[in-house]
């Protein structure tokens, strides 16, 4: 293959990358932006989706059906979860910032045990819902690869007109603004709390369930999405959707072409160098919206 | 003997959005002087005391302590020369005992006896009694006397109180404005301060500030017969004085 | 103070008996634990004592390992080892200090979190020296300290209990002087202190190099006393284990660390033997003692009238 192609390559499977990445980050980034707090556990969630989906996948005899199955129940069940969390766990907490990261990493170990004990040390493989294949004149490509791409753009959209065109998101706003004043507006921010949290967490189901197909499900899958969306987030801009998009983007392009010419551990050192100095000296982020 | 100057400030400016907080202020402050600083709520007082002290940096101005220009040290390094500062809102460790949060302020010079020292302070401003006490259970009262207390046990050569007498009983003035005396002529000190009889009872000189602009500054017999205080400040009073 | 010196001796005592009448495998595992209770005593200065909550600690025990462990393979002695552990401790922790103590609170620990994860993919990344996960073993002849054999039972444990002795006492010295002192009231009330004219930056820098100096000592001295060194020490689990001892025994008091970390390694230790669920036991204390005692056992203890407890 040319360079060209093979650029051509790279930035294909790059846009794949950034699309859940960006479903993963962005449901990441809500917690953060409305409630403040750090969800260290964010990876776990994103690996029940995929386990889940591997589960439903079973239960349902046709692949197609299957898969749509999974991406209707998964995120359901682990917002689900999520609200529990939240409203059982975190709200006694108050949400301290700190005390939430110390809960949230028991929180990710008991949910590693979990799907460990309930699903195995396997990796589980999930069929994709069609086979289609793109021959391009230099190579083939996966048709269900560039569905994923349109599916992640279609919820990152959906999510994008909730916070800012629906009440909900309004809710959400003035709740992350101020969450004294909210309250005295008669908004449950308990309830918007655990919403939010519920569907960052749902966020990262549907993330997983698109990626299964493509990469297998695993008890310790959840630690890879974790590290990127912190990356993708802090880089973004703490809290800021917007810059989370853009910085999906980049991140998502940027690991996909530089894992193809470096190998991937020197690509993650400076990574995750990259991202600590930018916290250190560029607090609100790279494409953050406001200082 | 002629006056001299400790502390001087000049055309000191700080904003906050777009409101100037504090205006191009020129202030000097004598050694051995108990200076006052008195004005309306917002007049820009606890700024412009933040500015001195260096819990806040200026945008334009100059400061000089004791000749040296101190503009860019930081708080820390500011007190290290001798810029003590209490807050007006009690700032203490709550969580450690009356001793603890003493030896911390006392411990800052080099001493063989910190315990004996400690409980001096501690009798310095009458809490020889709670040295035990963990402090964030001590009365309003008490409290406000700690945090004197501490900034008094750094020895320093400027003591800045932000409204010490704010909650105080009256009987608690009456000690405080006596123990204040007794620092002259060592210390010089700064004060914000809301009740005008303490201003009066203890001030050498009083600066108005108004709108971030000093408005006068004098003796205090000058200040309560500036007209523009007057309408400023003193309001109605000075028809009953 | 006479009362406080009295307990932390009675407590070393106790150590020294219990090394006469261990069974060997406990006797191996007390080993461990003093090792793993040195790292604590040096995570509990940093976040007990001055409130800074790191996530990365598991760097500065790493390069105390590694930089012992590599010593040793190329020859050099055991005691050498041990203080180059101690600097490799040293010198990681104020790095990162420099660097991560312009933040604060959250940030902190994510910028934590990423030095040490970068650390340890570099360990990763440099494979052919360092053995990456699997790590390598140490030589016999580098196992030797002072005429002592540390691969033998009676002189490894005794050597353990040397260095944890060392480490307890020095953390009692510290904490009971006025630097310690210091720290506290960094982490009561930073503003307050600044006004008290401390520097914040450097009294937390002074604080972070001191811890790690001491997990670079743990570091070494785990590798020295068990004959391995490994990436694996450098993970993310390495840096959530102490916060866990601390937590349990009782953040900011001089004996938590060594409580939490005994009941800690036997709880996971039973907790794995019976089923697998060791992840899962780590998981529920994290929780536990974040609900219902984020005072620890110490701490609770203290505040229940035993005042004295430092």
């Amino acid at each position: 293959m040319g360079t060209g192609p093979l650029l051509l390559l790279a930035t294909l499977e790059g846009t794949v990358m950034a699309a859940v990445l960006a479903l993963a980050a962005v449901g990441l980034s809500l917690s953060f932006g409305v409630m403040r707090v750090v969800n260290v556990a964010h990876g776990e969630f994103f690996m029940l989706g995929a386990v889940l989906a591997w589960a439903v996948a079973q239960a349902v005899p046709s692949a197609p059906l299957g898969f749509v199955a999974a991406l209707v129940i998964c995120p359901v069940l682990v917002g689900a979860l999520a609200y529990a969390i939240d409203a059982g766990l975190l709200r006694r907490l108050k949400h301290d910032p700190e005390a939430t990261i110390v809960a949230t990493i028991g929180l990710s170990y008991i949910l590693q045990q979990g799907a460990l004990s309930l699903f195995g040390p396997d990796a589980r493989p999930v069929e994709a819902p069609f086979t289609l294949r793109l021959q391009l004149p230099w190579f083939g490509y996966s048709g269900y690869k560039l569905f994923v791409v349109v599916a992640a753009a279609l919820v990152l959209l959906a999510v994008w007109w909730v916070m800012t065109r629906s009440r909900a998101g309004l809710v959400m706003r003035a709740t992350q603004i101020d969450r004294a004043t909210a309250r005295a507006f008669g908004i449950n921010v308990d309830r918007v709390y655990a919403g939010t949290f519920a569907l960052g967490a749902g966020l990262a189901a549907v993330a997983a369930v698109l990626i299964v197909p493509i990469q297998q499900a695993h008890y310790l899958m959840g630690h890879d999405p974790l590290l990127l969306s912190f990356i993708v987030v802090i880089i973004g801009g703490l809290g800021s959707i917007r810059g989370t998009l853009i910085a999906a983007l980049v991140i998502g392009l940027a690991d996909g072409i530089l894992s193809m010419l470096y190998p991937p551990t020197l690509a993650k050192i400076f990574a995750t160098l990259a991202v600590a100095l930018v916290l250190v000296f560029r607090p609100q982020g790279l494409f953050g919206a406001r200082p | 003997m002629a006056a001299v100057t400790l502390l001087e400030a000049r055309g000191l400016t700080r904003s906050f959005g777009g409101l100037r907080a504090v205006d191009h202020v020129d202030f000097t402050l004598n050694s051995g002087e108990i200076h006052a600083l008195i004005g309306p709520n917002g007049a820009g007082k606890t700024t412009f005391v933040s500015l001195l002290s260096g819990r806040l940096q200026p945008d334009a101005g100059q400061i000089r302590f004791d000749g040296a220009d101190v503009t860019r040290l930081p708080a820390h390094a500011r007190v290290a020369q001798g810029i003590a500062y209490t807050f007006q809102i009690t700032s203490i460790y709550a969580g450690l005992t009356v001793a603890d949060n003493l030896a911390l302020a006392v411990q800052r010079h080099p001493t063989r006896d910190l315990a004996g020292e400690t409980a001096r302070a501690a009798a310095r401003v009458g809490l020889g009694d709670h040295l035990g006490q963990v402090a964030g259970l001590l009365s309003y009262g008490h409290q406000r006397l700690l945090e004197i207390g501490m900034g008094l046990a750094l020895r320093p050569r400027l003591l800045i109180l932000d409204e010490p007498t704010q909650g105080l009983a009256n009987k608690e003035i009456e000690g405080f404005t006596a123990l204040i005396r007794s620092l002259l002529p060592e210390t010089t000190v700064l004060l914000i301060e809301h009740n005008m009889d303490v201003v009066m009872a203890l001030a050498d000189r009083i600066t108005v500030l108004n709108f971030g602009k000093v408005l006068a500054s004098g003796a205090p017999a000058e200040i309560r017969a500036n007209r523009a205080v007057q309408d400023a400040y003193l309001g109605g009073h000075h028809a009953a004085d | 103070m006479t009362r406080v010196l009295v307990l932390h001796l009675a407590v070393l005592a106790g150590l020294a008996a219990l090394g006469a009448v261990l069974p060997a495998y406990h006797h191996g595992m007390m080993a461990r634990i003093l090792m793993l209770a040195v790292y604590a005593i040096g995570y509990n200065i940093a976040f007990g004592y001055t409130g800074l909550l790191s996530l990365g600690h598991a760097m500065f025990l790493g390069a105390g390992m590694m930089a012992a462990g590599l010593w040793v393979q190329q020859g050099g002695s055991a005691a050498a080892a041990l203080g180059l552990g101690a600097l490799a401790g040293l010198g990681a922790a104020t790095l990162t200090g420099v660097l991560a103590l312009r933040t604060a609170g959250v940030s902190f620990m994510i910028v934590t979190l990423m030095f040490a994860q970068a650390f340890y993919l570099t360990l990763l990344y440099f494979g052919a020296i360092t053995g990456g996960d699997e790590g390598f073993p140490l030589p016999a002849a580098g196992r030797q300290l002072m005429g002592l054999d540390l691969s033998q039972d009676g002189p490894r444990y005794a050597v353990a209990l040397a260095i944890f002795a060392v480490a307890l006492l020095v953390q009692l010295a510290l904490v009971r002087s006025r630097f310690g002192r210091t720290l506290v009231a960094m982490r009561e009330n930073e503003e307050r202190s600044r006004m008290l004219g401390y520097n914040p930056f450097t009294t937390k820098l002074a604080a972070l190099a001191i811890s790690g100096l001491f997990s670079g000592v743990a570091g070494a001295g785990y590798g020295l006393l068990f004959g391995y060194v490994g990436a694996s020490f450098a993970t993310i689990q390495y840096s959530i284990l102490p916060m866990l001892y601390v937590l349990l025994g009782g953040a900011g008091t001089t004996l938590g660390p060594l409580l939490g970390a005994v009941l800690m390694f036997y709880l996971i230790d039973t907790a794995s033997s019976l089923t697998e669920l060791s992840l899962a036991v780590i998981g529920a204390a994290l929780l536990f003692l974040v609900l219902f005692a984020p005072k620890g056992i110490l701490g609770t203890l203290r505040d229940r009238g035993i005042r004295w407890l430092p």
